[in-house]
């Protein structure tokens, strides 16, 4: 186990990420406010991305966006023709805005990925070049080889302050590990040979012990490596969803291409000559440029928002696949309840009083050092006001540890024993003392059961004998705030189902308890399996978390696994992502940001759409109303002249991409909501805003250009 | 009565039948495409004809079957015009030419109707009869039969079965059609259209030279023109011929009759689909655009200023009197707005904006209603688009009905809203560019741009209405409309199967919360704007130069 989970309360807050690896994180907000809202722009990677922005204006990479290098030839035509008549002012303004459009459109994609390229920049550093110590086949003499010369298969030594030179298993020994070139997170992990924390991954430090690892990936191709490509966008693919937005797009700059093709032979038809200049800027202005010029951006920023919680997507289809899911498989143990049961009550059996068991129970869980012990401890001062006894008081106490075969603790002081332990122990200690067993504490320990819980009989055995005095209840503790993220996450429509190695009983009561919809008891992985088959079957998408080599198959099977970095290489292999804090309460933030990457395509589209129509208004009658006079009522803006008219629709369509840069790094603000109050809020917001802000933009670009003189 | 009391009532008249017919039409025809029985008659056919109704076919089988039996009817059709010269029943009328024939198979077959020739004068009995009536009640069949393909895509999962073409032809002939056209044409020859086989006859002396009239199974005809939403006029004057369209009454009955089955299919498709909400959605969103634009067409031609119109009670220019401003409205929107494309006035002497009205009708690709069967897969591909957009605004890849809108989809979802602007905007562009065809239009100016914008615009959607003044007879016109007719056919068909074979495919997922609720009003709000912006918007350059520039003067 690793050391920092040990400690409840890093798990505790649920609301907030657990660590905050940038400050732009916003932590300390309440539950269900702006939690993906995180990765704030600053206005200065802006100029910093514009070197790079620059070299994207090659064709061989502009032809990559489709709608962006439509612009991109028209920039290149209405330069090519200001330069046949180079007094026309009107030529070269148009054109310089067209290659702003286009200059703009990469420094949105040029900005994203600088962001990467800085994490990637600090992973790089962890990769220096190692020296591996290689067990030959003797087992026991090494030589010294390159990191990079490792193979799969090789045995290699490390030992306290060694970098570990290559991914790999522990196959002997503990030591602790410090990932925090990976992790971000300092204090030391526990790494040892066989179970789920035998992965260890290159580049780490090993800061105890010694231990012999099996390389189980090849150089360049480690963990860290991929890491590196990953935020660096290297690896990017296009992601489906994207692929079909982008055939949309292309779909929509086909038919505008096509309107604005067409009409120079019906313009002479009416008696008057189009420019190329101007029917480019038509075109421009038609074409869905806006979400063309951020839809990678909007991409790579998604990505780079899940990189921020420490959570590395293997692929962008994952995180598409992340805002789909219906059914989230979640493990109760760390996720739904704190890692350890606590003591809730004292329950007294007949003839007894709470304060009696509470006393007897402090008192014999003292030098309990474990989680259940230290709750009991806890709970008698909470709720008894009982505090440590005085050192003279335990002077002379002699601890009973538990063991496997006692199944109790306890203590003996001043001729007076104290135990507390498994029903049947105690029971049995009691009558072996001679002593009485109350016939209501078989009662009690079952009812405790029932309900979920685990009993622990106290019973003393002092000058009145031995008898029991009641049952500690101890019981899982739900989260803090679990409640309210699974009534989300139903108002979302995704159904939550706890998983457990619980019976049953346990299993329904602490799913009540937390408000899951559904709970799968006794799971064994192949039962973990059969459910998210089932529910596939049924259509669903389907997210789990896992970090054994058994979690492996159920991983690779589930549309999004999250394998946790503490867990095995063949989980970390088998899901498509990993958590490099090991928190399972992050899969609700990673559906999240799935849907809030898929929420802001579709709002920043549905804005580009509707903006042509105030294009139409304002370049329509700038073209027509020469040669039909009436046309000049479409001129609604009353924009100054023709010329100020095409211009402002130009530099209004190239200013709206940088304006909306932020938004599309940030994302759209999300908050968990039926799809109908979503679709009701984004569409008035993108819909009729996208519809009335660019008449109100238009308007004020063509009243600073008529201020120019001379125009 | 005032005309524009006469028109709202008239209006609230034809709405209330549609009402009152929706529920048990479109209830019966899901049924007739549910159902596992055979009619004799239908067996019989089946014999003949050597198709096995109870296969189900994937889509490419289904497509074939689509394209063999267009094909053959389209040459069929073809043969029967160039050999009118020695069919008997002809009335002595001569064969027609090539180009023309070409024009009018393709016309007939493709549900357009459009008609570059003068149907008293060209096309005798046995052509009208035997080969454009045929039409008239196999093509509507096709359209609905791709149409139910479609939906039956949404409706199945995990296989690739659209079901069977040839029985879906033949049910949608014998169990929809037929009856229906029987019983419209009962009606219409109550009321007064003509029925006979009779031959010319010359009725007097007219200015000059002789007028004649011909006799006709024209209520017959007429019936399955508006049912089919064909359009095809026995007459010229199509239904502002007293003998199609004798009287108020009759035009109003003919307007029910074009939107009675593209209404209703909604209903069928609700059903098939098991969510009649559904259907409702889509219905809303078709009513909201037709009455949209039934009050906008009726506000132009009333409220046309000058003293003469005024006097008149609207823009009376190419109305007929015992219509009126208010019903030729309806009429023009109708079937515009449906790919009929028969008329009751005449569309060029609307006022500009109106003449505009009508073409953007059929540039929003004829979907509300639209046409048979069409008019249900076109709106069904504009849902899928808003799907996406709407779709992703709730974080969820897009699905409707259940299925996922991936990229295949949008595919062909997209390729589907690319082909009819492509044809009416290059079509149209070649026509004007090119120095011959231009001699064809009669006026200058915004009016002449608009005869040969609404030419294309009419065939690229298989609307067959015309705006008078454009000669299309020549053989540039014809063929090339021939060629926007065919291409606007069956290019879309081939995307809409395609689509339905993807989607039938499809596990569906189920729905939640977080699903996207299509039957809701703010779904309708916004399916009708993104038709409206994203076709509509495609032809504004085009339609400010001809009925804008007209209308705004």
């Amino acid at each position: 186990m690793t050391t920092r989970t040990e400690n409840p309360e890093d798990s505790m807050s649920t609301a907030t990420p657990t660590r905050a690896p940038h400050s732009d994180v916003p932590t300390g907000h309440k539950p269900g406010e702006g939690r993906v809202g995180a990765g704030l722009f600053d206005p200065k990677q802006l100029l910093k991305s514009l070197p790079e922005a620059f070299r994207k204006l090659d064709p061989r990479v502009m032809v990559k966006s489709p709608v962006m290098f439509v612009v991109w030839i028209g920039s290149v035509l209405t330069t090519v023709f200001s330069f046949k008549d180079p007094t026309d002012w009107f030529g070269w303004t148009i054109s310089a805005w067209l290659w702003l459009t286009v200059l703009f459109a990469n420094l949105a994609e040029a900005v994203a990925e600088g962001r990467g390229k800085a994490q990637a920049d600090t992973l790089r550093k962890a990769k220096t070049d190692t020296v591996a110590r290689r067990l030959l086949a003797d087992g026991t003499s090494e030589e010294e080889v390159p990191g990079t010369a490792l193979t799969i298969g090789d045995l290699v030594v490390c030992e306290a302050g060694d970098v570990i030179p290559g991914d790999g298993d522990v196959v002997e020994g503990v030591a602790s590990v410090d990932e925090s070139a990976i992790t971000g997170e300092s204090a030391p992990v526990i790494r040892e040979s066989g179970g789920d924390r035998c992965a260890v991954t290159g580049g780490t430090k090993v800061l105890s012990d010694r231990i012999v690892i099996k390389i189980t990936t090849k150089p360049g191709e480690t963990f860290i490596d991929r890491m590196i490509n990953l935020v660096e966008g290297a690896a990017r693919q296009k992601t489906p969803n994207e692929i079909a937005l982008n055939i949309l797009l292309a779909s929509l700059t086909i038919v505008f291409l096509l309107a604005v093709a067409t009409l120079p032979p019906f313009a002479n038809f009416a008696g008057t000559h189009l420019t190329m200049v101007v029917l480019v800027a038509l075109l421009v202005c038609l074409i869905p440029t806006t979400i063309g010029a951020l839809l990678s951006a909007i991409g790579i920023a998604g990505m780079d928002r899940l990189v921020q919680r420490n959570v590395l997507a293997m692929s962008g289809r994952a995180v598409e696949a992340a805002g789909d899911v219906s059914t989230l498989l979640l493990d109760k143990t760390g996720t739904i309840t704190l890692g350890n049961r606590q003591a809730a009550e004292f329950v007294p059996v007949k003839g007894t009083t709470e304060a009696e068991v509470a006393d007897a129970a402090q008192l014999s869980s003292l030098a309990d050092e474990t989680p259940e012990g230290r709750s009991i401890v806890v709970l008698a001062k909470e709720k008894y006001g009982l505090r440590e006894r005085h050192q003279g008081e335990l002077a002379h106490a002699e601890w009973i540890e538990f063991t496997a075969q006692t199944r109790m603790s306890g203590v003996d002081v001043d001729r007076r024993k104290v135990r507390k332990g498994a029903t049947a122990s105690v029971i049995a200690w009691v009558k072996e003392a001679g002593g009485t067993v109350a016939e209501d504490a078989d009662a009690i320990a079952n009812r405790i059961s029932e309900a979920g819980g685990t009993p622990l009989l106290v019973a003393v055995h002092d000058h009145k004998g031995a008898r029991v005095l009641g049952v500690i209840h101890l019981k899982d503790v739900v989260k803090h705030g679990m409640r309210e993220r699974f009534e989300e996450l139903r108002r979302m429509g995704i159904k939550t189902v706890m998983i457990t190695g619980d019976n049953p009983l346990t299993a329904k009561a602490i799913a009540e308890e937390a408000g899951v919809d559904d709970f799968l008891a006794e799971a064994t992985p192949e039962d973990k399996m059969a459910l998210i088959k089932r529910e596939q079957a049924g259509g669903k998408l389907v997210a789990m978390t896992g970090d054994g080599t058994n979690d492996a198959p159920a991983l690779a099977q589930a549309d999004v696994g999250v394998a946790m970095n503490t867990g095995t290489s063949a989980a970390k292999e088998a899901g498509n992502m990993v958590d490099l804090d090991s928190n399972p309460t992050k899969l609700i933030e990673i559906v999240e940001i799935g849907k809030q990457l898929l929420i802001t395509r579709g709002a920043l589209t549905t804005f580009s759409i509707a903006n042509d129509v105030a294009k139409y208004f304002a370049i329509i009658p700038a073209l027509f109303a020469v040669v039909y006079p009436g046309l000049d009522k479409l001129n609604i803006m009353h924009l100054s002249s023709p010329d100020s008219a095409i211009l402002s629709a130009v530099v209004f369509n190239a200013l709206i991409i940088i304006a909306l840069v932020p938004l599309s790094l940030k994302g759209v603000r999300y908050r968990p909501m039926s799809a109908d109050r979503m679709l009701r809020r984004n569409l008035g917001i993108y819909g009729i805003g996208g519809l009335i802000a660019p008449f109100i933009g238009i308007k004020i670009i063509d009243m600073l250009i008529s201020l120019i003189p001379g125009l | 009565m005032s005309p524009v009391l006469a028109g709202v009532l008239q209006l609230l008249a034809l709405i209330g039948a549609l009402a009152l017919a929706y529920v048990p039409v479109g209830t019966y025809m899901a049924g007739v495409y549910s159902s596992k029985k055979h009619l004799r008659v239908e067996k019989w056919i089946y014999k003949v004809i050597g198709a096995d109704p109870d296969t189900e076919m994937s889509w490419p089988a289904y497509l074939r079957g689509v394209l063999a039996f267009s094909a053959v009817s389209v040459l069929f059709l073809y043969l029967l015009q160039r050999l009118q010269g020695v069919l008997p029943g002809s009335m002595h009328f001569s064969s027609v030419n090539p180009a023309q024939s070409f024009n009018t198979a393709v016309s007939f077959v493709t549900n357009t109707n459009w008609q570059s020739y003068y149907g008293e004068q060209t096309m005798g009995h046995v052509v009208q009869t035997a080969g454009l009536a045929v039409q008239n009640f196999v093509s509507a069949a096709v359209g609905i039969a791709v149409a139910v393909a479609l939906v039956r895509g949404f409706a199945r999962s995990r296989t690739g079965e659209l079901g069977n073409f040839w029985a879906d032809l033949v049910r949608g002939t014998l169990r929809i059609l037929v009856p229906g056209a029987v019983v419209a044409a009962v009606i219409l020859v109550a009321c007064g259209a003509i029925q006979n086989f009779s031959g010319i006859h010359e009725v007097g002396r007219f200015m000059g030279g002789s007028q004649q009239w011909n006799g006709g199974a024209v209520a017959s005809q007429e019936a399955i023109k508006e049912l089919g939403t064909n359009g095809g006029g026995y007459f010229n004057a199509n239904s502002a011929h007293p003998f199609e369209n004798p009287t108020p009454f009759t035009n109003l009955f003919e307007i029910f009759l074009i939107l009675v089955i593209p209404f209703s299919l909604t209903r069928t498709f609700g059903v098939m689909v098991g969510s009649v909400k559904q259907g409702y959605a889509i219905l809303a969103t078709m009513f909201t655009i037709w009455l949209g634009f039934v009050a906008l067409m009726a506000w132009t031609e009333f409220a046309h200023h000058g003293p003469a119109l005024q006097a008149a009670g609207g823009a009376m220019e190419g109305k007929e009197t015992r219509f009126g401003v208010g019903a030729s409205s309806i009429f023009a929107v109708s079937t515009t707005l449906t790919s009929t494309g028969a008329v009751d006035s005449f569309h060029s002497s609307f006022t500009g904006l109106g003449g505009g009205i009508t073409m953007l009708g059929m540039m929003l690709g004829e979907i509300a209603p639209g046409g048979t069967g069409s008019g249900l897969y076109g709106m069904l591909i504009m849902a899928v688009i808003a799907v996406f957009i709407a779709g992703l605004m709730v974080g969820r890849t897009p699905e409707y009905l259940g299925k996922k809108i991936g990229g295949r989809e949008m595919k062909l979802a997209a390729a589907y809203i690319l082909i009819t602007p492509a044809l009416v905007l290059v079509f149209t562009a070649a026509s004007m560019a090119l120095p011959t065809p231009p001699h064809s239009i009669l006026n200058s100016g915004a009016h002449g741009f608009s005869e040969v914008l609404y030419a294309f615009t009419s065939a690229s959607n298989n609307n067959g209405s015309a705006f008078a003044g454009l000669n299309a007879n020549t053989d540039w016109f014809n063929t090339m409309t021939g060629l926007a007719m065919l291409l606007g056919r069956f290019l879309p068909m081939v995307f809409v199967l395609a689509l339905a074979g993807s989607l039938a495919e499809q596990t569906p997922v189920p729905v939640t919360a977080g699903t996207l609720r299509t039957e809701k009003p703010l779904f309708t709000g916004l399916l009708v704007g993104a038709i409206l912006i994203i076709t509509g918007l495609t032809y504004f350059p085009a339609l400010a130069l001809g009925p804008l520039a007209e209308g705004l003067a």
